[in-house]
């Protein structure tokens, strides 16, 4: 049993898990420490509501609200656990195009224009496209695939800057996301999908639902009632299902990844480098892309349009989901859902105690933060095995070594780079 | 009994371990006033290891350093340094954009009232390039000079200190044969002085050559001390083995039949300067035949292999492979004919940090027998680089799936070598295929690409080593800057003509003496 624990805790993959969770919760630590300190110096907060702050920070997701005396009560929330589930859709996708791009050695930072690319198109062909004309599945259809596509060839553009004049995506990514924001402003500006019917809010475009297209529930309004959940989570899942599949199984994945690992030598082998990257960066296009239609699509959503001066947070937080998902297609389900569940625990934070929205924006920060120490940790777990190994094995080692000659250039080598 | 020690600089009883292994134990080298002392072992035997040691880079977990008898205890760089050990690296140390006299001084320089004291410096440069026959134009900028007197450079920079004990890492590794004569009688002129000399190689002529005495290192173990006058190079090979080595490379007479490959007037452009890095090459490669092409490195070696692979744009000039012009063909087209052993194993020859199972398929994984539908067909993916594995011999942690960065140089390149050998082209490019390894692994190498000639493939080899094309090849092409001076039959022709072409001194005319 202790052997089969030890060779579990040797995998790559349960050390990278590992290394995720163990930063997730010192995120969370030293969010509750924050939380804890912010409500003994607010004098309105009592040192009771600095404790129900900790207690939503490890386990907001579990309250139901205020019971009649004032106490937290806990449960299962199912509207919450349903927009968690919601807001984690757009989130899985930024996630898997940032992470899909990582591996090939490309940092997409360009997800927010290819999100507001995606939204731009989903929204106009969802809204153009009379669904007295055509039936409303076709558009939805239409408009996630159109959307999709915008999203490629809007992430196209650094791939193709990086291949063939070989200047930093990096760059190209971040002019690309500002041209994304003025162009879909000034489109909208000059279209009539701007909301005038209900003049509560200004500045948004109709919901789809204007149109009569919306992303179907498939039951699940039924599993988490009250709630904006609805089938696009699990189209996200499938696709990122689908992304590991391709990374890992097939020889386009190979390909990309080798270009990622070793552009020269990728090349060298006859692998179509420049062909690679401007595709990597396509697929990670649709990939946002597919989000912000998923978003749009559901049917109540809005989208502010006069966003020239903003670029949209969903795209930016694929980052942190890639990162703390190691950019493994299937971690990034999770990675989204937790950050999800952090937005529903800020929520809750807000409504339930007497902290400001603000302070919850700040430790989900913190906790993002770290979520990038997960490399860090990986680091550590593997140096400390590794210490482990050593005190244990030496004179076995030292047998093995004389047998094979070779194995004992790592003193020179790898004493130096450990 | 310390007192009237000869050493001047001894090593009792070194024991340096790094995690799981253990670097050097018990090493004792024990250095004479005014010798030359060769360190002979192979990669990994644990030579840079002990020298980092008396460095002062690592502190040895058993064992003492005395200097002059006394327990000196050398705690960092500047340690060594202030007790007269100075080192000349094998990549050096030099800023290419200052002159010889303030690369010299660099470091140690001597100041009145924060004004450096150029005029004294310079004098005792010369003072001190005159003793020594070390022959530099102080004033010439490092960039400008050649690697030889760059090399000379580093030498002046420990005399400058007064340096006493004098480390050389590997320092002929970068030379042509008569810059290594004239370092040899450098390393000479030094030891009559009075200096000593540790000299770090694994070149058993060199060694046989200059060295007084022999510590061979095997596996980071001590195996012996032996004056060179009483030993020879088959004894001091097998030492550093631990078996016994073939020295030479056996082959019959070349069989050459029909042409594989056949360049003419090939241009290649340089990414340095707006000239061309290969002028108008032409050349021919038979079945059956090693041709070598010999040069000096930087002399447009890498660009003529990078333009016939595809891997750079050739501007003039066609090349025919197997009867096909493959001018203008993408690298994978190319691929079809040819294996190509890399220069840099690191940039072009692996994926470090895909398992050796993937790099044993980077250009076959499209092939039928290792995917189906797009989808990778691991099993045989498995089975075949199990397969590579065992009939090429490369060791490795965990075989199949070990990630290839954690491997020694010598089994990365076994493991290209097994690769492009066994992709079984006409045609097999192979640059610099022994660079950086050991005694073991050279001669497995060459078995192999003599091997793979008899079987009847071309094979066009680049080598810096003179030894290896003199041994190598059936014919030799001279490059220099860009041209081939000369096209010469190893049987007929010394090491030192060989060297005049090389550094351009001598080039054979156009229609004159050809093998």
């Amino acid at each position: 049993m202790r052997e089969k624990l030890s060779t579990l805790y040797g995998k790559d993959g349960t050390k990278k898990v590992l290394s995720s969770l163990i930063s997730i919760v010192i995120g969370l630590v030293i969010g509750a420490i924050v939380v804890f300190i912010v409500g003994l110096i607010t004098p309105k907060i009592s040192l009771s509501g600095a404790w129900d702050g900790v207690r939503i920070i490890f386990a907001g997701i579990f309250t139901t609200g205020r019971g009649s005396t004032g106490v937290l009560t806990w449960g299962f929330n199912a509207a919450n656990w349903g927009n968690m589930l919601f807001r984690a859709t757009p989130l899985i996708m930024t996630g898997l195009s940032v992470a899909v791009a990582f591996k090939t050695g490309l940092f997409n930072i360009g997800a927010p224009g290819q999100y507001l690319m995606g939204t731009m198109v989903t929204l106009m062909i969802a809204l153009g496209i009379p669904s007295t004309a055509v039936p409303a599945g076709v558009i939805w259809v239409l408009a996630f695939l159109g959307g999709m596509l915008a999203g490629a060839l809007w992430g196209a553009i650094p791939g193709l800057v990086k291949a063939f004049l070989n200047i930093n995506e990096v760059l190209a990514c971040i002019m690309t996301n500002w041209i994304a924001a003025n162009l879909v402003t000034w489109m909208f500006d000059i279209s009539n999908f701007k909301n005038v019917v209900e003049n509560t809010k200004s500045g948004y475009i109709y919901k789809t639902s204007f149109n009569g297209v919306a992303t179907p529930k498939l039951g699940l309004d039924k599993i988490f009632p009250g709630s904006q959940v609805n089938a696009g989570i699990l189209i996200a899942i499938v696709l990122a299902v689908a992304m590991y599949i391709m990374m890992n199984k097939t020889t386009l994945g190979y390909e990309l990844k080798a270009c990622g690992a070793n552009r020269h030598s990728a090349r060298y082998a006859g692998i179509r480098d420049k062909r690679n990257i401007v595709l990597s960066m396509a697929i990670a296009g649709a990939l946002a892309a597919a989000g912000a239609s998923l978003y749009y699509l559901a049917g109540n959503t809005e989208f502010f349009w006069s966003t020239y001066q903003s670029l949209p947070a969903t795209g930016f937080n694929g980052i942190p989901v890639a990162l703390l998902a190691l950019n493994n297609p299937i971690g990034v389900v999770f990675a989204a859902v937790f950050m999800a569940m952090l937005d529903i625990v800020g929520l809750q934070l807000t409504n339930l105690t007497a902290y400001n929205e603000y302070i919850t924006d700040v430790i989900i920060a913190v906790i993002v933060y770290l979520a990038a120490f997960s490399l860090v940790i990986r680091m550590w777990l593997t140096g400390r095995r590794k210490k482990k190994e050593n005190t244990a094995a030496i004179p076995q080692e030292a047998k093995i070594t004389d047998q094979t000659p070779d194995a004992l250039v790592q003193p020179e080598e790898g004493g130096e780079a450990e | 009994m310390e007192s009237v020690t000869p050493y001047v600089i001894e090593m009792n009883h070194i024991t340096k371990e790094f995690p799981g292994i253990k670097a050097n134990d018990d090493i004792t080298l024990q250095l004479r006033k005014g010798e030359i002392h060769a360190l002979l072992g192979e990669n990994g035997a644990g030579k840079s290891t002990l020298m980092s040691v008396l460095f002062g880079l690592y502190q040895p977990e058993i064992g003492e350093i005395r200097k002059n008898g006394q327990v000196v205890k050398i705690n960092d760089p500047n340690d060594a340094t202030a007790l007269g050990i100075g080192m000349v690296h094998q990549h050096f140390q030099l800023v290419d954009v200052f002159t010889v006299l303030d690369n010299i001084i660099l470091g140690a320089e001597n100041t009145k009232l924060g004004f450096i004291q150029k005029k004294e410096a310079r004098e005792k440069v010369q003072e001190l390039s005159e003793r020594y026959g070390l022959k530099v134009d102080v004033d010439a900028k490092v960039e400008d000079i050649t690697v030889g007197m760059q090399q000379r450079v580093e030498i002046l920079k420990m005399l400058y200190r007064d340096n006493e004990i004098l480390i050389f890492d590997e320092p002929t590794a970068v030379l042509t044969p008569q810059e290594i004569d004239e370092l040899m009688s450098i390393m000479k002129n030094l030891s009559k002085e009075g200096k000593s000399i540790l000299f770090i190689s694994h070149k058993l002529n060199e060694i046989m050559e200059v060295a007084d005495r022999v510590t061979v290192l095997r596996k980071g173990k001590y195996v012996g001390t032996v004056n060179t006058a009483d030993t020879n190079k088959q004894e001091l090979s097998n030492m550093m083995v631990g078996r016994p080595v073939q020295l030479e490379v056996v082959k019959d007479e070349a069989k050459p039949a029909d042409t594989v490959l056949s360049v003419r007037d090939m241009c290649v452009p340089s990414h340095l300067h707006k000239k061309n890095a290969v002028e108008h090459v032409s050349f021919d490669v038979r079945a059956g035949e090693i041709v070598c092409i010999a040069g000096i490195d930087g002399n447009g070696q890498t660009e003529l292999i990078h333009g016939l692979t595809g891997l750079d744009k050739v501007s003039e000039g066609t090349i025919m492979l197997c009867g096909k012009d493959i001018t203008h063909l993408p690298i994978k087209q190319r691929g079809e004919n040819m294996s190509h052993i890399p220069e840099d194993r690191h940039k072009h020859g692996l994926i470090l940090d895909f398992t050796l199972e993937q790099n044993m398929v980077l250009q076959r994984y499209q092939e039928p027998r290792f995917q189906k539908n797009g989808f990778i067909r691991f099993d045989a993916v498995r089975e075949y680089a199990e397969q590579l594995i065992e009939q090429y011999d490369v060791r490795s942690g965990q075989g199949p799936i070990t990630v290839a960065r954690s491997m020694s140089g010598g089994n990365q390149q076994k493991a290209i070598i097994a690769r492009e050998v066994d992709r079984d082209k006409p045609l097999i490019v192979a640059v610099q295929p022994t660079r950086g390894l050991d005694v073991g692994a050279i001669e497995y190498i060459h078995s192999q690409l003599v091997a793979e000639r008899d079987r009847g493939k071309a094979v066009l080899l680049v080598s810096l080593e003179l030894d290896e094309v003199m041994s190598l090849s059936d014919r030799i092409l001279v490059l220099y800057e860009g041209e081939i001076v000369g096209e010469f039959d190893p049987k007929k022709i010394s090491v030192q003509e060989l060297g005049l072409y090389m550094a351009g001194a001598k080039r054979e005319e156009k229609g004159g003496e050809s093998a």
